[in-house]
């Protein structure tokens, strides 16, 4: 039963993996590039809505509709600005660039904040420790179904928005064909920079996810990165619904090798995804048409 | 009344030279079919006149404006569409939203989805296959499908016949024919010689990224096109071949 | 009739290559010419340059992009220190664990080489990740909080210890330097050309492509084990988590993407700016990491090619003779090869 339990909550963490994974996943899906910041931009988010609800006095819930807006509006600029020259450049250099990015917003935030842990556990109230008893040793999380919740919501919304409006057709052509895309009639930087606003909205959502289930700091991203980078390549990268599949995966990895043994749950999720590259290699899907484009399609 | 105008338009690839000092303009509803080897620059010319390509010198005017520095997105909305060589549809979207995705401009006109389909009758059937689930007629009717959906002005062609098979470049040129007949202006690169000279009002041959040929379709014969297509008078005037 | 002749030397390269060599040579007497604070700075740049040549051998020339290289550099200090511990003389320790280090690519690579891309590029991390947490597990060499070799190395006065450590360094750099340059020359070089740019293409005219990219893969780990044994006998402390940290990639991808990706003299220019950047900087805590970033951005935004890479497009200057010169016989027929 004590593993029914970690497999349960191994399934709620894989909402959250999916939730920080998407926006990652969808950059590299639509323009190729690895953002090495998105961890950060993260927690960027998340100390963002701290202060708002701290220093400010708004609600969390309040202080999300002023945060999401100005993370997309950041990742709208931060396209526009230089990923979008990055990726002229050449294929490697958003490394560099989001390289740089990652370590100066890491540092910058230390230089505010310091290094304390701050967490927004005690600004959600009950939310934070209520849970439902489902038998005397399976429990289940308010917050953790929260996010497990708005993960689908998410992925729901992302696939909508790709299948049914003009905007998210036009991102799966930019996808696929940039070149033609725009003999057609697409602004492909437009969609490029919408991309990344959407990517980094879904990042700082995360971002507060984990500052309420548990707690940030400064240097918190590289952490995460690693996490989101596991979720969406044991998905497949390419598939949405892969990432979703791919944080549980990853979730339920990590909570069972826990519970054989405590220093183990890192360790549990590295192997896991290795043991899944391996399957794919042996089965030969390694190196096909790979990226979020091929997917994007069949999503 | 002149609709596009090319001039002393010189285009690279990187140092190739494919385009050396083109000019010509094109009159609204005429149907102009550029002619040449592979290699000749027709495509590079092509896409220079769609914004895909940069060139290295001259300008390209249409109605009159300038719109060299226009990038290709914005060229479609303005009403110059390219059907790229090689089809080039989006593989992983199905053939609707192939010709949805092509509403970006915003450009309204005649041709809407329905309107496509009623003029490719075997898409019909097709709406919701992907893409690359095509054959290449039924890939070549969707390009330009896609293309009309933008309700292009000037329509380039590139090389609408490629890899096809017979019966299917008949399809394909029975809708160019429909086309020309509702005015729409045409610039048709074509390999098939015969072909471009029963739909064409004028005829351009390229060779080594000059234009060696001109004039009006009727007046020239196949000898003179065949001719200025290999590069043979250019040889006989020349005196023995090198 | 004449014809082109391929050319592997040109007068230019002929010069840098003689002045490379008398540097090196010069180089060697530094610990005895120059002050103890200056061998022990050159030290750092000599790990700084072999960690750089060996992420641009990685991604310049065979086109995988790591990011867990900190993996080999974790384990040639674990290894060196597991050695030492074992009875093994510490400098001996330092170049078989730096050996040892190397040699756990190989059966890694049988798995990794068939990755592409990013699942390349994260499955390195995670490779590393894992490499990390086995690490901690043995408590033999501290487990987390780590250990020291300064007793081991008890027998060594300082200044010996400094310079055997200076000479280590600059035998490993100039070795590895050197075998980079071999390999670039030899017909490894050209098919390692070839599947950077197509590897479907060059698989179709008979390169071995896994094979071209393990060698790669594995000298790129041989030297990050000897930059982490190396860095071992200066720094004295194993910290696996310092060791392990993704900072090491962080590195080695600014000095390898601002000295020029795919260049030999890249990483060279890349470590010499990072080594600058690091020795005047270095104490200003938070505000020099900032200024680093920024540094990246900067260089990403306005020399995207790299330093040496915007000069070898400027000027059509290859100063180490890495590539090839095709000369063209002189026009008009007849006459002696160019």
């Amino acid at each position: 039963m004590i593993w029914l339990n970690q497999i349960v909550q191994g399934i709620l963490l894989g909402g959250f993996y999916a939730l920080l994974a998407s926006g990652l996943s969808l950059m590299f899906g639509v323009m190729r590039i690895i953002n090495l910041a998105h961890g950060d931009l993260a927690v960027l988010g998340a100390f963002f809505l701290y202060v708002l609800a701290n220093d400010g006095g708004m609600s969390p819930w309040a202080a999300l509709a002023v945060v999401l807006p100005s993370m997309a509006a950041g990742g709208w600029l931060l396209q526009r600005t230089m990923l979008e020259r990055s990726l002229r450049a050449g294929v490697l250099v958003p490394l560099l660039t989001t390289l740089g990015l990652g370590i100066v917003v890491q540092n910058l935030l230390f230089e505010d904040f310091g290094a304390d842990q701050r967490s927004l556990f005690s600004n959600i109230g009950a939310l934070g420790y209520d849970s439902w008893r489902i038998t005397s040793q399976i429990s289940i999380g308010k917050l953790s179904a929260l996010i497990f919740a708005v993960a689908v919501a998410v992925l729901v919304a992302l696939q909508l928005f790709l299948t049914r409006t003009p905007l998210g057709r036009a991102l799966r052509a930019t996808a696929e064909d940039p070149d033609t895309a725009q003999l057609v009639g697409v602004d492909a930087r437009r969609v490029y920079a919408l991309a990344a606003a959407i990517a980094v909205a879904v990042a700082a959502l995360a971002g507060v996810f984990l500052a309420m289930q548990s707690s940030i700091q400064p240097y918190s991203g590289p952490g995460e990165l690693i996490f989101a980078f596991e979720t969406v390549v044991i998905g497949g990268l390419g598939s949405l619904w892969g990432t979703l599949a791919g944080g549980i995966v990853l979730g339920v990895a990590q909570n069972v090798g826990a519970q054989i043994d405590p220093s183990w749950p890192l360790l549990a999720g590295h192997v896991v995804f290795l043991a899944v590259l391996a399957a794919r290699v042996v089965l030969g899907e390694i190196g096909s048409r790979g990226g979020l484009q091929a997917v994007l399609g069949r999503v | 009344m002149t609709l596009l105008t090319v001039e002393h338009v010189d285009a690279r690839h990187g140092l190739l030279h494919a385009v050396r000092d083109v000019s010509f303009e094109l009159g609204e509803g005429e149907t102009l079919a550029l002619v040449g080897a592979n290699g000749a620059g027709k495509t590079t010319l092509l896409r220079t006149i769609a914004g895909a390509h940069r060139p290295a010198a001259g300008r390209v005017l249409f109605e009159g404006r300038d719109v060299t520095r226009v990038p290709p997105h914005r060229r479609v909305a303005m009403g110059i569409t390219l059907v790229p060589e090689g089809r080039r549809l989006f593989g992983e979207l199905t053939v609707e939203e192939n010709l949805l995705v092509a509403r970006s401009s915003g450009r309204r006109g005649p041709w809407t989805v329905d309107a496509v389909l009623e003029a490719f009758p075997m898409l019909e059937p097709l709406r919701r296959r992907r893409a690359r689930m095509l054959s290449g007629g039924e890939q070549q009717a969707t390009a330009i499908g896609r293309a009309l959906m933008t309700n292009p002005r000037v329509l380039l062609l590139d090389e609408v016949s490629l890899g096809l098979a017979p019966v299917a470049v008949d399809g394909v040129y029975r809708s160019l024919c429909s086309l020309i007949e509702r005015g729409t202006t045409i610039v048709l690169v074509e390999q098939d010689l015969g072909r471009a000279m029963t739909v064409a009002s004028r005829l351009v041959c390229m060779l080594e990224g000059r234009f060696v040929l001109e004039g009006d379709a009727a007046e020239l014969t196949r000898e003179q096109v065949t001719e200025a297509y290999f590069g043979l008078r250019r040889a006989s005037r020349a005196g023995s071949p090198a | 009739m004449s014809t082109a002749t391929v050319q592997r030397w040109t007068a230019a390269s002929l010069t840098s290559s003689g002045a490379v060599g008398c540097l090196v040579a010069a180089l060697a007497f530094v610990p005895v010419a120059l002050s103890a604070n200056a061998t022990d700075k050159l030290t750092t740049f000599l790990v700084y340059l072999i960690l750089a040549a060996m992420w641009n051998a990685l991604a310049g020339y065979a086109g995988l992009v790591s990011v867990g290289q900190q993996a080999f550099f974790g384990l040639g200090a674990y290894f060196a220190i597991k050695l030492s511990n074992a009875g093994v003389g510490i400098y001996p320790a330092l170049v078989l664990g730096a050996l040892c280090g190397g040699a756990v690519s190989v059966p890694v690579s049988w798995f990794m080489l068939r990755l592409r891309g990013g699942e390349f590029a994260i499955g390195m991390w995670v490779v590393s990740e894992i490499a990390f947490r086995l690490v901690i597990l043995d408590y033999s060499v501290g487990g987390l909080t780590g250990t020291s070799i300064g007793p081991a190395l008890g027998g060594f006065s300082p200044s010996d210890r400094r310079n055997d450590n200076y000479w280590l360094a600059l035998g490993a750099a100039v070795l590895l330097l050197a075998v980079v340059f071999g390999l670039l020359r030899s017909r490894t070089g050209a098919s390692l050309q070839a599947i950077r740019d197509d590897e479907e293409a060059a698989a179709s005219v008979g390169v071995r492509v896994l094979a071209g990219k393990g060698i790669v893969f594995v000298l790129a780990a041989f030297g990050c084990a000897a930059a982490g044994s190396l860095w071992l006998a200066t720094s004295l402390t194993f910290q696996p988590d310092d060791f392990f940290s993704v900072k090491w990639t962080a590195y080695m991808l600014f000095m390898a993407l601002v000295g020029g990706l795919g260049t030999f003299e890249g990483p060279i220019v890349g470590a010499v700016v990072f080594f600058v950047i690091q020795d005047q900087w270095g104490d200003q805590g938070v505000w020099y990491l900032v200024g680093l970033g920024a540094a990246a951005i900067l260089f990403a935004l306005a020399l995207p090619r790299g330093i040496w890479g915007t000069v070898e497009d400027r000027f059509g200057l290859r100063l180490l003779p890495v590539g090839y010169r095709l000369r063209m016989p002189a026009a008009g027929g007849g006459g002696a090869p160019a």
